[in-house]
C-alpha cells in the first residue's frame, strides 16, 4: 500500500465511529497493539523531545524502504504513533518526505496536531520525515 | 451587628463569565486554577474602563489624564500594601509576575550579597521559577545551591533544614504552597530558624497568596512575591514585597526609564524605592485590574474563601480516594487548593486527554516542578486545583470522569 492508500484506510476505519469515546477506545487498542520496540532503542538518542509522554522512535532502511519502530509510555500516544507507523513505515523515503498528513485532521485528531499540544504529534511526524531525508541523501551518495 | 452570611457559591459563579461555557460539548468544569484563575466581571470591567477613559502614561505628564492614571496606579500599590500588610508602599514593587519577582531578587540580591562560596537554600518542592534563577546567579557568583530534602510524606524536612543553615548561607528561597502537590510549607518556622542564623528568607507566594491570609509583617519574611493572574487578576502583573533595608542596598535589576533620578552620559543616579526597580512603562491597566481583583476578594472575605476551599478540598480528597486505584500524592500532608493524583498505572497524559474530552480542565505532567516528580519517581501527575467558585458537583463530575478513564484503560 502507498502512503495515501494507508492513510485512506485509516480515515475509513475512523469513519465508523460516531462519538469520540469509540474513537479513543480504538486509538487505545491500537496503542496496546503497537509492536514493541527493542529495549536498546529506549534511550535519550531515540527520544523525541516536545512530548509530555515519552516517545522513542527508531528507523532503519530495508530494501529501499524506511522501517519505523516506536514506543511510548502513554497508551494514547502509542495509538497515535501506531497510526503514523501504519502510514509511513515500509515506504520509500521520498514518499515519506512528500506525504500529506491531512488524514490526521480527517479522523478528528486535529487537536493533537497543535504545537501547544504536549504529545508532540508534530514532533513525531517531523522526526519521521527527517529520518527519510537522511536515508534519501545516503541513497544518493555514490557507493565507494 | 455583624451578620454571618453563608458562602453562596452559585451567586459567586455568576461573577465569572468564563465559567459558563461548553467545552467538548459538556459544561466546563475548570479545575486548573493553580495554572491561572478565571477573572470576575469586575476585573474585566475595570480594564475596559481604564482603556476607555484615563489611559495615559504614568509618572510623567502634568496633564490631567496622566495624573489620574498615576493616582490610580499608586492607589493600587497602596491597596496591595494594605492587603499583605506591608509597612510601607515603597516596599511593594510592581513586576510582571511571580517569576519576574524571583528573577529580580535572585539577580539583584544575588549581586549585592552573594560571593564565592556563599550558599543559597531552596527546597525539593520548588517550582522551576524558584530553582533556575538561583541556579543561574549561583553559577555566576561561584555560590552553591543547596536543596532541602523532603520527608516520606513530601513535606520539607525541617530538621535537615536547620542543620543546613550556617554562616555561608546568604538567603533561603521557599515556596509557600507547592503548586505540584498542594503541600503547605511551614514558612513561619523556616523564617524563624533562618533569622536565628541572620539569614533572610524569600517566599514564593504564587500559590500561597491564593489560599492563605498573608501578613508579611507577621510572617516576618524578607521578600514575598506573587502573580496577579493566579489570584483572579489579569495576566502580566506581579508583586514583589521586600523589606526596605534590603531593597535599599540592592542594585537595580533592569535599567531604562522611570527607574532613574538623573541621567548624563557620565553618570546616572537611580530613583528612590519602589521606582528603582520599575523600569519602563508599567502595565497600568492590568495593575488597576488587579486592584479590582483584590477588592473583589476582600468583599467576599479571605476567611470565608479559605473555609469554603478547605471544605471543598477535603470533600475532593475523600471523593477521589474512594475510587479504587487512585493514589493522592503527599496524602496526609497539610494542603491547600490542590489534589495531585495518579490513577492505577495510567499515564497522566492518557488520563488528562480523556478528562479534557469530558469537559474538565485539569493539568497533567510535571507542573514545572520536575525535580519533585523525579524524586517521587513518577512521570508526572494529574492535578485538580480548586478555586472558591468550584463546587462539590464539579468534584463529582471529576469522580465520574476518573471512573470512565479507568474503564477505558483498564
Amino acid at each position: 500500500m502507498t502512503v495515501n492508500e494507508s492513510a485512506q484506510k485509516i480515515v475509513e476505519e475512523f469513519g465508523m465511529f460516531d462519538d469520540w469515546m469509540d474513537k479513543y477506545n480504538y486509538l487505545i487498542d491500537m496503542g496496546k497493539s503497537l509492536p514493541l520496540i527493542d529495549e536498546k532503542f529506549k534511550n535519550e538518542k531515540y527520544l523525541i523531545s516536545g512530548c509530555q509522554s515519552r516517545v522513542w522512535l527508531s528507523a532503519e532502511m530495508e530494501d529501499g524502504e524506511v522501517v519505523f519502530k516506536a514506543d511510548s509510555d502513554a497508551v494514547i500516544t502509542k495509538g497515535i504513533v501506531n497510526l503514523l507507523i501504519r502510514v509511513f513505515s515500509h515506504q520509500p523515503p521520498e514518499d515519506i518526505i512528500d506525504a500529506d498528513i491531512s488524514f490526521i485532521d480527517k479522523i478528528g485528531l486535529k487537536e493533537h496536531l497543535s504545537p501547544t499540544r504536549s504529545n508532540g504529534l508534530m514532533s513525531m511526524i517531523k522526526q519521521m520525515k527527517l529520518y527519510a531525508v537522511v536515508f534519501k541523501t545516503k541513497m544518493k551518495e555514490p557507493s565507494a | 451587628m455583624y451578620q454571618q452570611v453563608a458562602f453562596d457559591v452559585s451567586k459567586i459563579r455568576k461573577d465569572f463569565p468564563a465559567l459558563h461555557q461548553e467545552v467538548n460539548g459538556k459544561s466546563l468544569v475548570y479545575l486548573d486554577n493553580a495554572a491561572t484563575s478565571q477573572k470576575p466581571q469586575a476585573v474585566i470591567d475595570s480594564i475596559l474602563k481604564y482603556y476607555t477613559t484615563i489611559n495615559s502614561n504614568v509618572h510623567r505628564g502634568v496633564h490631567s489624564l496622566s495624573r489620574q492614571a498615576t493616582e490610580a496606579f499608586e492607589e493600587a500599590r497602596k491597596h496591595f500594601q494594605r492587603f499583605i500588610n506591608a509597612e510601607h508602599a515603597r516596599e511593594v514593587i510592581i513586576t510582571k509576575g511571580a517569576t519576574d519577582s524571583i528573577n529580580l531578587v535572585a539577580h539583584s540580591f544575588g549581586s549585592a550579597y552573594l560571593k564565592e562560596g556563599s550558599e543559597v537554600i531552596i527546597s525539593a518542592l520548588e517550582h522551576h521559577a524558584n530553582i533556575v534563577p538561583w541556579q543561574v546567579i549561583c553559577e555566576q557568583k561561584g555560590a552553591r545551591l543547596r536543596v532541602i530534602p523532603l520527608t516520606e510524606n513530601s513535606e520539607i524536612d525541617l530538621e535537615v533544614f536547620a542543620s543546613m543553615l550556617n554562616e555561608k548561607t546568604a538567603i533561603v528561597a521557599i515556596g509557600h504552597i507547592s503548586n505540584a502537590l498542594g503541600v503547605i510549607n511551614p514558612v513561619k518556622e523556616i523564617i524563624r530558624l533562618s533569622h536565628n542564623n541572620n539569614v533572610p528568607v524569600m517566599i514564593d507566594g504564587a500559590q500561597g497568596i491564593v489560599h492563605e491570609n498573608v501578613d508579611v509583617q507577621d510572617l516576618d519574611c524578607d521578600f514575598y512575591c506573587f502573580s496577579s493572574h493566579k489570584f483572579y487578576g489579569p495576566m502580566g502583573v506581579g508583586i514583589l514585597y521586600g523589606k526596605e533595608k534590603f531593597l535599599e542596598k540592592m542594585p537595580p535589576y533592569q535599567t531604562g526609564g522611570e527607574m532613574i533620578e538623573s541621567v548624563t552620559f557620565d553618570k546616572t543616579t537611580y530613583n528612590e524605592l519602589p521606582f528603582k526597580f520599575e523600569t519602563g512603562t508599567p502595565n497600568v491597566a492590568d495593575v488597576i485590574g488587579f486592584d479590582a481583583a483584590i477588592s473583589y476578594i476582600e468583599n467576599i472575605g479571605m476567611e470565608e474563601i479559605m473555609a469554603y476551599e478547605n471544605e471543598l478540598l477535603a470533600h475532593g480528597i475523600s471523593t477521589l480516594k474512594n475510587i479504587d486505584g487512585v493514589r493522592i500524592l503527599a496524602d496526609g500532608a497539610p494542603k491547600a487548593g490542590v489534589i495531585s493524583f495518579l490513577i492505577d498505572d495510567i499515564h497522566p497524559f492518557d488520563a488528562g486527554t480523556i478528562i479534557d474530552k469530558l469537559g474538565i480542565a485539569v493539568r497533567t505532567g510535571h507542573h514545572c516542578a520536575q525535580p519533585v516528580m523525579d524524586l517521587l519517581k513518577i512521570p508526572g501527575s494529574v492535578r485538580a486545583s480548586l478555586a472558591f467558585y468550584n463546587t462539590t458537583e464539579e468534584i463529582d463530575r471529576l469522580h465520574e470522569a476518573i471512573k470512565i478513564v479507568k474503564q477505558m484503560f483498564g
